[in-house]
């Protein structure tokens, strides 16, 4: 049997990465929780919300477009990914950009917008450290939180070097000095800032935008222009509802209590304001969202993109990010990648590369069941049953069935020898076959 | 009703490739006290078809094995998480809207895994047992985050007069997965190699699990890579 599937063991240097830097997160995490008072009634409450905003999701965009376009804010809505590339690049056009720096952005890697705007002839400059190493390497985010989680500092170096024109030497603080001060010209000098939004609050029309590195408040207030591409499922209903979901963010993604850097962004800056954007442009993208809207999938939008299930996930960390072809990889990339792109053939093979060992489920801070989701997106028809129809009806009857086993206790018997075919080869290239043994 | 008269479903993994495990198992529950007999004509669960999306093979697989555990008026003991699992909480679903939801619902709530079945017995008096050495318990997946049965197996263990080794993130998956096994064969070794370093680590010759089918890849690896351990089903190391 041959496998065309990408799911496929990554190199060691990029399997070592992973490993390290996900046992760090996943432990982290596990210790702020344990941390709260009580974080399996947050993580309830957290859930519980999610999906009651989820069910009323039209009324609370709307609530949330009023109050924000009432403060200045330009709202563009994007059924598919074209068309918000198309508004970015009219937008940055309009504002005569030539440079553009960004925060790392989930929705902005989704719509590929960085080829967009290379391609007008846009310079863009990714500003989170992680999203600047990649950029340099020409490569997608790895993870959704730690997008050069597959790098190490050899490899930084090796690619800021380049960047750089002399050396700069394999230690972390030299790389994050050169990456300082490469980025702070790019702060001043850039026309325009691209961020993407981890929570729109309705109440108040306001964005919320979490980051450890304060490039993220340099992108939305510095230059002229500030954009914020956001997920239509990236809303709450209020400030408490943001509170639950700010409680169980960092700690899930990375352990903190709160991420370095909260930014509310409620609107550009106002008359006797001493900084912020002039414009503020908000781009909610659909892209396959709202068709989930209503189905046994719909819960699938209450990820809060925390990147904890691919921190513990055993198949992850041997294959790495790259191997799912999506910026969405792990167990929730595996079930929405499919989901945003239901005829993509490769993306639709994606929910059978886990083992449904559950350890994705366990520690999802809003309890989307991603075991049970990957084994529901296993059932679209698309592949033949032929074999295990054939399978079903022999093991039907208990006559057959004892054949059957008593046929594969001989087999067994004879595995050394017999020549093997299909799963039993597939099997045995590493592994032997069980010892035959009588009862 | 006789209430000390269980049935052992073998299952079809335990059937093919180490029987003995259905005479352990008998041999385990008699010395707690019951009267087991093996149910007859079961053959298999469903699961492989389940996990692959062949709800319909699955369905009409379980649908035989729930007819003849159906006939059965007593608890039935499995030696396996993961068929437990399968028969707990996917056939009343599997079956629902069918004419035998009742009869899976019935099923589903009398049918246990083995350790589990054990710990719901008040504890016999442990003896001072003999020490029969150190062994490094392997907690299959579905067992511990399906059915949450994390202590049952360790304390059997224990009162057989074993030491359990625990490994650095003990819980995390060996890689069988059922045709996750063989279609994406080179993850799934992968997975059971870095399970076999931490088990030599420890310098551990023993790994047992409640699931023989992680223990056939484990073993199957062990074995490619020349590793002197030994893998014993739970149910072979009570009796």
């Amino acid at each position: 049997m041959t496998r065309t599937s990408s799911i496929t063991v990554a190199s060691e240097p990029v399997r070592a990465a992973v490993r390290n830097a996900t046992d760090i997160l996943a432990t982290n995490r596990r210790d702020a929780l344990e941390g709260l008072a009580d974080s399996d009634a947050l993580r309830d409450e957290a859930a519980f919300l999610r999906r009651r905003t989820l069910a009323d999701l039209d009324a609370v965009l709307r609530q949330w477009q009023t109050a924000s376009e009432a403060r200045g804010v330009v709202v563009h809505r994007a059924r598919d990914a074209a068309e918000a590339v198309h508004i970015v690049l009219e937008t940055v056009a309009k504002s005569a950009g030539r440079l553009v720096v960004k925060g790392k952005s989930m929705a902005s890697e989704e719509i590929h917008l960085n080829d967009a705007l290379e391609r007008e002839g846009v310079t863009v400059v990714e500003t989170d450290l992680g999203e600047f190493i990649i950029q340099l390497a020409r490569e997608t985010p790895s993870h959704i939180i730690v997008p050069a989680i597959h790098r190490n500092r050899f490899d930084v170096s090796q690619l800021f070097s380049a960047d750089a024109g002399y050396t700069i030497a394999p230690v972390v603080e030299d790389e994050a000095a050169y990456a300082r001060a490469r980025l702070r010209d790019a702060f001043l000098a850039a026309d325009v800032g691209i961020t993407g939004v981890n929570f729109a609050v309705a109440e108040t029309g306001s964005i919320c935008l979490v980051e450890n590195e304060g490039n993220g408040r340099m992108c939305s207030s510095l230059p002229r222009v500030h954009i914020a591409v956001m997920g239509m499922e990236r809303i709450v209903r209020d400030w408490d509802e943001l509170d639950v979901m700010l409680a169980l963010l960092a700690r899930s993604a990375t352990g903190q209590a709160l991420s370095v850097y909260t930014n509310i962004i409620s609107g550009p800056r106002r008359e006797g304001e001493l900084d912020g954007p002039e414009e503020l442009h908000v781009v909610v993208l659909d892209n396959g969202r709202s068709n989930l809207i209503g189905t046994a999938y719909e819960e699938t939008l209450s990820c809060i993109r925390c990147g904890a299930c691919l921190n513990v996930c055993p198949v992850y960390r041997h294959v790495g990010g790259h191997a799912y072809r999506s910026v969405y990889s792990g167990p929730i990339g595996a079930v929405l990648t499919p989901l945003l792109a239901p005829d993509d053939a490769a993306a639709a093979e994606l929910p059978r590369a886990s083992t449904l060992c559950g350890a994705c489920t366990d520690v999802c801070p809003v309890r989307i069941p991603l075991h049970d989701l990957l084994l529901r997106l296993r059932q679209r028809p698309r592949r033949s049953t032929r074999g295990f129809d054939v399978w079903s009806r022999v093991w039907s009857s208990s006559i057959a069935y004892r054949v059957s086993v008593r046929a594969s206790h001989v087999a067994l018997r004879l595995g050394r020898v017999l020549p093997k075919f299909g799963w039993v080869k597939e099997w045995s290239e590493a592994r032997r076959l069980p010892r035959a043994s009588r009862r | 009703m006789d209430d000390r008269q269980v049935a052992i479903f073998a299952t079809c993994v335990v059937e093919i490739v180490r029987p003995q495990i259905v005479d352990a198992t008998a041999r385990a529950l008699r010395g707690a006290g019951y009267r087991p007999t093996t149910a007859v004509g079961a053959t298999c669960c469903g699961q492989p078809a389940a996990n692959a999306g062949a709800t319909t093979a699955a369905r009409r697989v379980a649908r035989h094995t729930l007819r003849q555990l159906g006939k059965i008026d007593a608890p039935i003991v499995v030696p396996s998480g993961s068929c437990t699992t399968m028969i707990r909480h996917h056939w009343p679903q599997l079956f629902a809207g069918t004419r035998d939801e009742g009869a899976a619902r019935s099923v589903s709530a009398r049918t246990y895994e083995l350790t589990e079945f054990l710990a719901t017995q008040s504890a016999i008096a442990p003896g001072t047992p003999d020490t029969r050495g150190s062994v490094v318990y392997h907690p299959s997946c579905h067992l511990t985050r399906e059915l949450d049965v994390v202590e049952p197996p360790r304390r059997a263990l224990r009162e057989a007069g074993y030491t359990i080794t625990s490994l650095d993130d003990g819980d995390r998956c060996c890689g069988f997965g059922g045709t996750f096994s063989v279609t994406f064969a080179d993850v799934s070794v992968a997975m059971a190699d870095e399970k076999l370093d931490a088990v030599t680590a420890t310098g551990a010759g023993t790994v047992t699990s409640c699931d023989l089918s992680c223990l056939i890849h484990l073993e199957g690896r062990a074995l490619a890579r020349g590793l002197a351990v030994n893998f014993p089903h739970v149910a072979e190391l009570l009796a």
